[in-house]
């Protein structure tokens, strides 16, 4: 299946450089990438391998400095501050290691906060449910554990039914028992929903879940691998 | 070598620059405004203390139509009696030939060379010739206002005679420092000067050789001012005295001390206001720095400072602001104080400025506005002393927040974002609390100073419009007989003239009484009215006398009780009469009867003290003219040169006093808003670029914290509407005396004002926020705990 979808992005030549003062820091020294719909893809690399400014760059929250990188037909290397809002807002779903929820709201609150903006979103209940928490709807970030909180945040992300769901080592800050739940969260919600996800991660053990493993080293792609056999997250550990 | 925890200090305060200012504004207007207030009260009451010393001003004042000079003795053996000197005093015309309307002078007959009263200070030229029959010395004021000095000649009408006197020199008086003319409202140096010239002249004029018609006295110190004047009130009863007056009552000592109780009020009122706002404020930015610098707190803690250390460390962050906040406020007061001082110089005139610099004063302003910043910082800087180190290095317990809300979420249907904007408000009641007290006050300030423009409006409506309708007036020297009436109709431009009749009487009620003008109307005036307390004319009463409701309330009757009253004039009869209804008022003390009433009480036959007239407008310079040549006039006052002067003074006073209320409010909302803001976004950067993140766009995100604002701002009006309502009416009964008395008159468009520079305000300090907005970090906040 995840052959057969069509090309949703396309990078290519894509670099990033910071400068601090004197200092460059080449962040991405050209990358070439794609991904089809509903792909299932773990990017792996070392600190400062260049993994997070990829997906910040794909998912509109940062700009390269050269090469181009598309969404369907939204060139993002070219959209201005609006436009890349636009995009975060329509087709993109994050999560991250920190979770990033408002400590104000509650779980179900949390989730409204997108379905309240977004085109074509599901039902905030249905997305707790997804990621097994409709019991725990109306907690406030404070009293959900962090697998808990990861779990809002992944229903928070895919309630606006998102073509693209992009996370951010969102098992790192979790224990392993805890951390396979919320990649059965991740996986059941890209079944479901059918969006490409990008899931960045240092645990090497995630990549026998994905489509397609991609490791990043010096700002470059050094390695890609497609698993044939696709594991189940229950089936791995680390 | 500065030690590390001081460069820390410094380098947080630079970091911290904008809301530190913001601090020290609201610092530097308290202690701007302590300076100002009290050191003006000070400047006033020493440059009037020693005026009056060095120049003896006295303590008690006369007028009586013509007593001998044999009366002095007598006066000056009364107990407690220091000094006293018999006076010439009396009302001329100018005649200035360039001065097209009616001006008057009033004649005061010069001080005894040595050891006199009320002496003058010279600024230009010389004293007159004693023996010089045209020599005399005008008043600074006046000469200013007509480009006068010694050399130039003075033309006057005295007691009729067409006169032209020599200035030889240019004074001041303690006597005259608020020189305020015959039936004016407002001092006017053009239309209205003292001259003082030797006695023998002023007798020869005004035909009172070998007499006085007037007396100063000095009293003993401890002397009982009010026994002196009841027994000399009896000595010159029998010579037309007019009851004598203690300097509680002298026209110029009075309003010096509306003045001072002004000032007293200012000082005493809003010092405090700005102190306790900056105390907040300093709490609320030292609790979010300390929140901030917890982790660092418990490093301090943990490698050997002393929780002493540590709280020393904030209490000195927050001295260094409070230092900044008493510099700007030493300037600020200095600065305006000199800008009061010229506003006195113009109102008053004094031959110098005592202007109070007491160190004194500057040192408590420091160590109150110090003691203000240390208190706020106090409650913050507990909790790092109680904080153990460990705990102190963990990150805080996340916050709590309770589920409480969800029936507002059914009425309000917000949107999740508006929660936000809701939960944050409550979990810190006290902050949300003391900012909008904050903003309060700068709302209520803004009431407090602006409810004045209406006053001043229904003053002059009531006073100009709706009582006294006439165009001019012309008193007569002594009262005439109903002919003279007549002769004013024929007068050029008169379209209607009406009648008045003025007698000095003591009413009294109890043990109450106050000295005044009665007032004779006809019947049913159509010039100058008599209203009341509703606005309706009122008909003068058949028997009885009707009072203004201050005369009322300073006697304590009401409609109905009985009042006596004994007349200060002719054969001085008493009657007792009902008080038939009380009238509106705003300036002096008033009572009024039927004028053939007055006459038969004063039993004289139908006498006239002088007629209220219409004019015909385009004949109004010709019956100037006509009026100031009339032998029996002794004054013309036309209104609306009496009103332009009104209007002119209060417009130059207000302006500034609102500009500088203004820029008084503003600092505490932009100091309020602006740290709210930056606190606010302190706390709440970390979920709005998150919400940026998810899509949010920097609108909808700075909708979030201006939400939280625009609350706090709108929770503010209601309140601190009530907080100045309240003000205004304190300031009312304080600036309330027996000269004027102020209507309370506050419109909504006072509270929409007010409402609107504050809400300007917040949005200014909103804006300058938002650029912060706009540049939140979305990447640092995914990589990074809370």
């Amino acid at each position: 299946m995840a052959e057969q979808g069509e090309i949703v992005f396309r990078a290519k030549g894509l670099t990033k450089v910071y400068r601090n003062g004197a200092l460059e820091v080449h962040a991405l020294r050209g990358i070439d990438f794609q991904a089809r719909r509903g792909e299932f893809i773990v990017i792996l690399g070392p600190s400062g391998s260049g993994k997070s400014t990829f997906l910040n760059i794909v998912g509109g929250l940062d700009t390269a400095s050269s090469g181009e990188a598309w969404f369907e037909d939204h060139q993002l290397t070219a959209s201005g501050e609006a436009a890349l809002t636009r995009y975060r807002r329509d087709h993109v779903g994050f999560v991250f290691q920190f979770y990033n929820l408002v400590p104000s709201l509650t779980a179900r609150e949390n989730v409204q906060l997108v379905t309240e903006i977004a085109r074509h979103p599901m039902s905030p209940d249905e997305a707790l449910a997804l990621v097994g928490l409709a019991d725990r709807a109306s907690h406030f970030p404070a009293q959900l554990s962090g697998g808990e909180q990861q779990r809002v945040a992944i229903a928070r992300a895919i309630a606006k039914n998102p073509e693209v769901l992009l996370c951010d080592e969102p098992t790192g800050a979790l224990d392993s028992a805890t951390g396979i739940k919320v990649l059965e969260a991740l996986t059941q919600v890209n079944r479901a929903v059918g969006a490409t996800t990008l899931v960045i991660t240092h645990n090497a053990a995630i990549r026998d879940i994905a489509d397609r493993v991609i490791r990043f080293a010096d700002g470059r792609i050094v390695e890609e691998t497609v698993n044939a056999v696709k594991k189940q997250p229950s089936e791995v550990s680390w | 070598m500065i030690s590390p925890l001081r460069r820390k200090v410094l380098r947080d305060l630079v970091r911290l620059w904008a809301q530190v200012l913001a601090i020290a504004l609201v610092l530097a207007a308290g202690v701007a405004t302590l300076i100002l207030g009290n050191g003006a009260y000070a400047s006033l009451f020493e440059t009037r203390a020693r005026y009056y010393d060095e120049n003896r001003f006295a303590d008690v004042f006369a007028d009586l139509t013509r007593a001998p000079g044999a009366l002095l003795p007598e006066v000056e053996e009364i107990a407690g009696v220091l000094d006293a000197e018999a006076r010439i005093v009396k009302l001329g015309l100018l005649d200035l030939p360039g001065m097209v309307e009616p001006g008057s002078v009033l004649f005061v007959s010069l001080p005894e060379a040595d050891g006199g009263l009320n002496r003058l200070y010279l600024r230009l030229g010389r004293l007159p010739d004693p023996q010089s029959a045209r020599e005399v010395v005008v008043s600074d004021g006046f000469a200013a206002a007509h480009g006068l000095g010694p050399g130039d000649s003075l033309p006057v009408l005295m007691g009729g005679q067409r006169r032209s006197l020599v200035i030889t020199g240019v004074a001041l008086s303690p006597e005259y420092i608020y020189a305020l003319g015959p039936g004016q409202m407002m001092p006017d140096p053009r239309r209205f000067g003292i001259v003082w010239a030797p006695r023998d002249s002023l007798a020869a004029a005004y035909d009172l050789e070998g007499a006085f018609s007037n007396l100063v006295l000095k009293l003993a110190p401890g002397a009982d001012a009010e026994r002196v004047i009841e027994k000399l009130d009896r000595l010159t009863a029998p010579y037309g005295g007019r009851g004598a007056n203690g300097r509680a009552d002298q026209m110029s000592h009075a309003f010096l001390d509306a003045e001072l109780r002004q000032l007293s009020a200012m000082a005493r009122v809003l010092p405090p206001i700005f102190l306790l706002v900056a105390a907040m404020l300093v709490n609320m930015t030292l609790s979010r720095l300390i929140t901030l610098e917890r982790e660092q707190i418990g490093l301090l803690k943990a490698i050997g400072y002393s929780s002493r250390d540590v709280a020393l460390h904030y209490i000195e962050f927050v001295l260094l602001i409070a230092v900044c906040g008493i510099a700007i406020g030493f300037l600020a007061g200095a600065w305006l104080g000199s800008g009061l001082a010229q506003m006195y110089a113009r109102f008053f005139t004094f031959p110098y400025l005592v202007f109070s610099r007491d160190p004194q004063l500057y040192l408590v302003a420091a160590l109150v506005t110090l003691a203000a910043a240390v208190a706020g910082a106090l409650s913050a800087v507990r909790a790092v002393v109680r904080l153990p180190p460990a705990v102190a290095m963990a990150p805080p317990a996340p916050l709590a927040y309770r589920q409480r809300l969800g029936w507002l979420k059914a009425v309000l249907a917000l949107p999740q974002t508006g929660f936000m904007v809701l939960r944050h408000l409550l979990r810190w009641p006290i902050r949300t609390a003391s900012s909008t007290l904050g903003i309060a006050m700068s709302v209520a300030i803004l009431v407090a100073s602006l409810w004045s423009f209406g006053s001043i409006d229904r003053m002059i409506d009531v006073t100009f419009f709706r009582s006294e309708r006439h165009d001019a007036q012309i008193v007569f020297g002594t009262p005439e007989p109903m002919g003279a009436l007549h002769s004013a109709r024929t007068l050029p431009g008169v379209l209607v003239a009406e009648p008045f009749r003025q007698v000095a009487v003591r009413i009294s009620h109890r043990q109450l009484t106050k000295t005044l003008a009665l007032m004779g109307r006809p019947e049913a005036p159509r010039l100058s009215r008599v209203l009341d307390p509703d606005l309706r004319p009122m008909a003068m009463p058949e028997a009885g006398v009707i009072l203004s409701e201050a005369l009322a309330e300073a006697l304590q009757v009401r409609a109905g009780d009985l009042v006596e009253i004994e007349v200060l004039d002719g054969a001085r009869p008493r009657v007792t009469l009902p008080v038939s209804g009380l009238s509106l008022g705003y300036v002096g003390l008033g009572a009024t009867m039927e004028i053939g009433a007055l006459n038969r009480l004063l039993d004289e036959g139908a006498m006239v003290s002088g007629v209220s007239l219409m004019l015909d407008p385009a004949a109004a310079p010709a019956f100037y003219a006509a009026a100031k040549a009339a032998p029996k006039t002794e004054l013309v006052s036309v209104t609306s040169l009496m009103l332009t002067r009104f209007r002119e003074t209060l417009a130059e006073n207000i302006t500034v006093m609102i500009t500088v209320y203004v820029v008084l409010a503003g600092i505490i909302a932009v100091g309020v808003v602006y740290n709210f803001s930056r606190i606010a976004l302190s706390e709440q950067g970390r979920e709005l670029a998150s919400l940026r993140v998810l899509g949010f766009t920097t609108r909808e995100v700075a909708g979030v914290l201006f939400g939280e604002l625009a609350t706090v701002v709108l929770l503010a009006q209601p309140l601190g509407w009530a907080i100045g309502y309240g003000l205004s009416v304190a300031m009312v009964s304080a600036f309330s005396t027996d000269l004027y008395r102020v209507p309370f008159v506050i419109g909504r468009e006072v509270f929409a004002t007010a409402s609107l520079v504050v809400c300007a305000a917040a949005l200014l300090s909103a804006l300058a926020i938002r650029g912060r907005i706009n540049n939140l970090d979305m990447i640092e906040v995914l990589k990074t705990r809370e």
